[in-house]
């Protein structure tokens, strides 16, 4: 069916757009942007900041651009003195409820509410009224709630229960009183939030952040060297993301001056996490095997992404035994630092100190959880940094990104496979995971490399695959609503998969809540990103020579002289960890 | 090969940790309501319930009401607490309004208001620590004639001098006489 094409003027411009457009929508289509706060391309219209108010022909009250569907004739003003002057004073009025701490803010610069001040020519403050009080909830290992630079856009409310599924947001009160927080405004840390983050991602201010990590990281740094030996592990996706902090173009591969930077900044020994994802896929691909083999316990569910462990644990606890036991490849990085690396190198691990750079808010309370710890209760990862502290660190001690050298990750826990890369995407760990298992399963050496079924930024994507004879069902799911409808699906019976991969965040760690926020000209989280991101990560995985996490000669050597056998008793003891049913439990 | 999923829910824990919280009238209407389409629109509906049951809504009702209904719990207190109508604190035995409409304020209402404050020892929206009353303002009753007015539960009084509503609350005192000593004895 052919949409019905509307015509209108924009500011005196004639288009046509089809039917159902809003005017927001069709303005840019002239190359006109709106200011817009509350508007998110991926959640609902919400109509709440009202800054994308227009004027139009016929009306005496002004009409807001996000909600506002176009008719046939409509003639537009984006620009007239009435509409500037009333923008002005919408966001004149946010400001005059906001703190007024630009200077000293942690999103000075990248602040969506401080750009529309700027854009609009907000140049002092006029209004002098009363101002909400309310204090910060730090409870949380993750997330930071900060009510008062709040603008009850209501954007982490819509992600939180239309892209996460888990509603933990809610606005409460009426009014000047309104406040966002969990449900009886709670503290973080008793509701039912995952930490996944993706509130941080989409708040236009900063009312949503991570907790900060950086200055523990600068005192381990500055300790003797005899003293402290900081290690530091960094995740696949950050290669892909930190470029755009430092004004690359978006999809800038930066993994070699990502490596030169550390070493400046003063770690001892940069490793790549990707090692670890490897260690993963052959103790996952195990696990799958043994599974499948015995017929029990399937599907397998992924367990790498933590924010939806969390989100197994307080929505979905029936679905514990099917999930895998494998750490994620953090741990596993961070276990195997303070055991076989300090085996090696004689060192007491009490005397190392870990540093994760992960794409993820949630990791950081992955690494606070207690199972997940060395038995006398010391962590095996001591802090974790995200994209953003780190891009911010790395400016702050003076490096010039963009113009480094290329550097290369240590051995042995640097070498890695182009599988290991993907792992920062959706479906890279479906794909990775079945280039091994696939290879395992016919015995044959070389099995397919490229699983198209598993790629692409769609929230939801399911496959059959015929190998050696048998249909191995697989699914994928980014986003914890899309895991939901299958998880559902699972239950009910409707549907019989063998493996399925579940990340908590759109598109995978690349959009995880800890990334770069995008250049002001961009929406956060835009799945255009997505895709240009993934594709960074694709085209690493194609440049390199090895492909397959079982090829990875340092993975052979790790388990002939450590380990032992993948899901043997040690791997077992030091890369398997377990879960378990929390209350609150969450709605569904 | 099985793929079938294994019941290890704790949802039978929950359930019954809910049941304890709400009377049966409201389980089963939210149990009927459940099969309907749209069952969350009945929000609004159970928490007038649980508040005609109770005079207040608890965190624990509003949990079980969030559980029971498959309503997320966020939601259900930002719909509590948006409706000026819904009491999220137990309230007195006695309401007592008092009116602060233009007529009843010109008329005094503030002496008047004032005086209950200070034999209650309690402000606008409080309740007496022997959860006999609860003291509340109103904007006119429509009885402007009887300026200044006070409402005490679905009682009108007016014209009410201060002395006057020393009075009244005196009468309601004597009324329950027995009030304080049965919950010194359940407690």
């Amino acid at each position: 069916m052919i949409d019905k094409m509307i015509n209108l003027t924009i500011d005196g411009e004639p288009l046509q757009v089809p039917a159902g457009t809003t005017l927001l929508k069709a303005a840019e289509k002239l190359g006109i942007n709106i200011p817009r706060l509350c508007y998110h391309p991926n959640l609902s219209i919400e109509g709440a900041c009202r800054v994308c108010v227009t004027q139009v022909k016929g009306f005496n009250h002004f009409l807001t651009a996000c909600s506002q569907e176009v008719w046939e004739g409509m003639e537009v003003q984006t620009n007239s003195p009435e509409i500037r002057q009333a923008r002005r004073d919408i966001v004149e009025l946010l400001l005059d409820n906001h703190p007024r701490d630009c200077q000293t803010c942690e999103r000075d610069g990248n602040c969506e509410l401080q750009k529309q001040a700027y854009r609009l020519g907000v140049r002092e403050r006029i209004f002098n009224g009363a101002r909400k009080r309310i204090p910060v909830d730090d409870s949380g290992q993750s997330v930071i709630r900060t009510p008062e630079k709040c603008i009850l856009c209501g954007r982490c409310v819509r992600v939180c229960s239309q892209v996460q599924g888990v509603s933990n947001l809610s606005q409460h009160g009426r009014g000047f009183h309104t406040v966002v927080g969990p449900a009886n405004l709670a503290n973080m840390d008793d509701s039912v939030c995952i930490q996944c983050g993706q509130c941080v991602a989409v708040c236009p201010t900063a009312a949503f952040l991570e907790k900060d990590h950086t200055e523990r990281v600068w005192e381990a740094l500055a300790m003797p060297r005899d003293i402290k030996h900081v290690v530091v592990q960094v995740a696949p996706a950050i290669r892909a993301t930190l470029g755009e902090a430092f004004g690359l173009p978006m999809g800038t591969p930066v993994t070699g001056k990502l490596v030169t930077a550390l070493r400046r900044m003063g770690f001892d020994e940069v490793f790549d996490t990707n090692f670890s994802a490897d260690l993963t896929i052959i103790e996952e691909a195990t696990e799958f095997l043994s599974r499948v083999q015995k017929g029990e316990n399937l599907p397998l569910l992924t367990s790498c992404s933590p924010g939806w462990v969390n989100f197994l644990e307080k929505f979905y606890p029936e679905m514990i035994k099917h999930t895998s036991t494998c750490k994620s490849p953090m741990q596993m990085m961070s276990t195997l630092i303070k055991t076989y690396y300090a085996e090696k190198k004689g060192l007491d691990p009490k005397d190392i100190y870990v540093v994760a750079i992960m794409p993820c808010v949630a990791k950081k309370f992955e690494a606070s959880r207690p199972e997940q710890a060395m038995d006398d209760g010391i962590p095996y990862t001591d802090a974790v940094l995200t994209t953003r502290e780190l891009a911010w660190m790395i400016k702050s001690y003076g490096i010039d990104f963009v113009n480094l050298a290329n550097g290369e990750f240590d051995r042995p826990m640097g070498i890695s496979s182009g599988a290991a890369d993907i792992f920062g995407t959706t479906g890279g760990v479906m794909e990775a995971a079945l280039r091994t298992a696939v290879v395992k399963l016919t015995g044959e050496e070389l099995g397919p490399l490229v699983f198209e079924e598993t790629r692409g930024v769609t929230g939801l994507k399911e496959a059959t695959l015929r190998v050696n004879g048998m249909d191995i069902n697989i699914a994928v799911s980014n986003g914890l609503t899309n895991a939901k409808h299958l998880l559902e699906a699972v239950k009910k019976g409707e549907k019989q998969y063998h493996l399925i991969e579940i990340m908590a965040c759109p598109g995978g760690c690349i959009m995880g809540g800890g990334q770069p926020y995008p250049p002001l000209d961009h929406d956060p989280l835009a799945p255009e990103t997505a895709r240009i991101r993934a594709k960074a990560l694709y085209d690493i995985d194609a440049g390199k020579q090895l492909r397959r996490s079982h090829e990875n000669p340092a993975i052979e050597h790790l388990y002939a002289e450590f380990l032992g056998e993948p899901n043997g008793e040690k791997a077992h003891k030091l890369l398997h960890t377990h879960y378990e049913a929390r209350m609150p439990r969450g709605i569904r | 090969m099985s793929h079938a999923v294994a019941n290890t829910d704790n949802w039978e824990a929950v359930k019954a940790a809910c049941l304890e919280f709400l009377p049966e009238h409201i389980i089963r209407y939210i149990e009927q309501n459940a099969k309907t389409t749209h069952s969350e629109s009945q929000l609004i509906a159970i928490l007038h319930m649980v508040q005609s049951h109770f005079g207040y809504l608890g965190k624990d009702q509003m949990h079980s009401v969030a559980q029971l209904a498959q309503i997320p719990f966020a939601k259900v207190t930002g719909v509590a607490t948006f409706y000026h109508y819904f009491r999220l604190q137990p309230r007195g035995k006695h309401i007592i309004n008092v009116c602060l409409g233009t007529a009843c304020y010109v008329k005094g209402a503030d002496k008047l208001a004032a005086r209950l404050m200070d034999q209650l020892g309690i402000q606008f929206g409080e309740t007496t620590k022997d959860k006999l009353f609860s003291l509340e303002s109103t904007r006119c009753l429509g009885t402007c004639g009887l300026a200044p007015v006070i409402m005490v539960d679905d009682q009108i009084y007016g014209p009410v001098s201060p002395a006057e509503a020393s009075l009244i609350l005196e009468k309601y005192l004597k009324k329950n006489k027995g009030h304080k000593t049965a919950e010194a004895s359940k407690g």
